[in-house]
């Protein structure tokens, strides 16, 4: 699904990823881990496209296509989503607004037919249901006035509308108290555990990996995958810490 | 008639003009003031959209009897000079609101000026105006507030704010208050500004091109000078003829959904 080889990005000059390799396979779920600094959110942001990261070498290949060839917007209708660990606000543009325009501008550059108001509204309802999220606060402005858990069910009621083929989750469980953490994590089984979808979930801790469970857990450090296994090695860093197990 | 002198640099009032456009407006449009009188307790209303292609010159002079309302709004985007200057009169607990949006490239000059007379006790003013521009374009505010010295509690607010989308693009905002009495409220505020660059990013990351992208920031951030305006519909007839120099980019009705989202609540 996608296929990251030998990726060396820079931002002003600085080194931040030296010769990634990742790969994860439709119906795959893989967790990214490492300390602060590691390269987690340059990772994210590359993928996705954001201006002012310099890719110096390598090569991201997403559903037969070459990624970083496209602009953001078409990666999106290409099928990637982004969850940001910050989630941006933008005053005066309201959720509903702002998701219809993104999703039939998707669907348009598909080439498929927009969703009408009455169809989106109920598409959107349905989302926020999943993810518990009051259908009042996507009349509001994008991310405006919203707590740090109300941003990231919002991040994930996004994702449940647009409908993506692949997810790079950038610490969606930071900031979330124990029963959103619940919430949000069963949002992204339902959403995106399936056989032709992939994720790939950055984090910092195990606990959101109770609920989605990955298939393989990578340790990035330093700009590059330093070691992958299974889920038993996210329990195996909560316990001995990073420096012990990248040693 | 008297001999009629063109304004130049000099002129407090001018100083910002082109004065090439200036040259090529008739000597009888800068006398041609339109008077409006708000009997008391009555309201006034009435909106602009200078949209032209040649040199335009709107002057105004407005009095609002006690507790009247005169609201003026307007859209200033034409692909030449153009200035719309309101006086007004406030008489005792009237009030008088005004939105204005400057938009445009080119190297154009669109300009507004307003000049508020707190003549009388207790009358309130409130001005909301947005600047875009692009290009060598520039966009002004000139704004007078005069309160008189019996006018005890005046309520008085102007808010300029100015989003520049290239280098090479200015605005000017000069607030000019005269206040002669001591229990009165001026609040004045102007600030320039880019577009949010994060917020582009966002949206591109959900799969909006970065032309609409930027319709979205820009209505967003000129709503503020209509938000006062009651009339939905003419609120969104003075945006979309504020927009409609960005070009056809927005997908559907906006409006239209958030309708639809009031009512399935």
């Amino acid at each position: 699904m996608i296929e990251i080889t030998n990726l060396h990005a820079e931002i002003d000059g600085k080194k931040i990823l030296n010769g990634l390799n990742l790969r994860v396979d439709a119906g795959q779920v893989h967790a990214i881990m490492g300390p602060n600094g590691a390269g987690k959110s340059t990772l994210a942001y590359v993928l996705g496209g954001r201006p002012g990261y310099e890719i110096t070498a390598g090569s991201v290949v997403f559903d037969g296509q070459d990624l970083l060839a496209l602009d953001p917007h078409e990666r999106a209708a290409a099928g990637l989503f982004l969850g940001f660990q910050y989630p941006v606000e933008i005053p005066g543009v309201s959720n509903v607004q702002f998701l219809r325009e993104a999703l039939n501008s998707q669907r348009k550059a598909r080439g498929e037919d927009p969703l009408s108001g009455g169809d989106f509204l109920k598409l959107a309802r349905e989302k926020a249901g999943l993810l518990r999220l009051d259908m009042d606060m996507l009349k509001r402005p994008v991310n405006v006035g919203f707590s740090g858990g109300e941003k990231k069910r919002a991040e994930m009621v996004q994702m449940g509308i647009l409908d993506p083929k692949f997810a790079i989750l950038d610490e969606t469980d930071s900031g979330l108290d124990i029963d959103a953490l619940r919430i949000v994590g069963e949002g992204i089984n339902a959403i995106m555990r399936r056989p032709d979808k992939g994720v790939l979930l950055i984090t910092h801790y195990q606990r959101l990996l109770d609920y989605v469970r990955p298939d393989v857990v990578h340790v990035l450090a330093a700009g590059r995958i330093v070691k992958s296994g299974g889920a038993e090695l996210a329990l195996e860093l909560e316990r001995d810490g990073y420096e012990a197990v990248v040693a | 008639m008297s001999s009629f002198v063109r304004p130049t640099w000099k002129d407090e009032e001018w100083r910002y003009a082109d004065f090439g456009a200036l040259d090529r407006i008739e000597p009888a449009d800068f006398d041609g003031w339109r008077q409006v009188d708000v009997p008391a307790g009555e309201t006034f209303r009435d909106s602009f959209v200078l949209d032209g292609t040649t040199p335009d010159l709107r002057r105004l002079r407005i009095q609002v009897g006690e507790g009247g309302r005169a609201e003026i709004f307007a859209v200033n985007s034409g692909s030449d000079y153009a200035r719309l200057e309101v006086e007004v009169r406030l008489a005792r607990g009237a009030h008088f609101q005004f939105g204005g949006v400057t938009i445009g490239g080119g190297e154009t000059v669109r300009e507004f000026v307003t000049r508020i007379a707190h003549a009388e006790p207790e009358a309130t003013s409130d001005q909301v105006i947005r600047a875009v521009h692009w290009n060598q374009a520039t966009g002004n505010f000139l704004g007078r507030i005069e309160v008189v010295r019996d006018a005890q509690k005046t309520d008085a607010a102007q808010d300029f704010k100015g989003l520049l989308l290239d280098r090479g693009a200015s605005a000017n905002a000069r607030p000019e208050l005269e206040i002669y009495a001591d229990d009165v409220k001026c609040a004045h505020g102007a600030a320039i500004g880019q577009l949010d660059e994060m917020a582009r990013f966002y949206m591109a990351a959900r799969g909006i091109a970065p032309d609409v992208a930027k319709k979205l920031l820009v209505r967003a951030f000129i709503a503020d000078a209509f938000a006062a305006l009651e009339d939905d519909d003419q609120q969104e007839r003075l945006l979309d003829a504020a927009l409609a120099v960005l070009g056809d980019t927005l997908e559907g009705d906006a409006l239209d959904v958030i309708a639809l989202a009031g009512e399935t609540a």
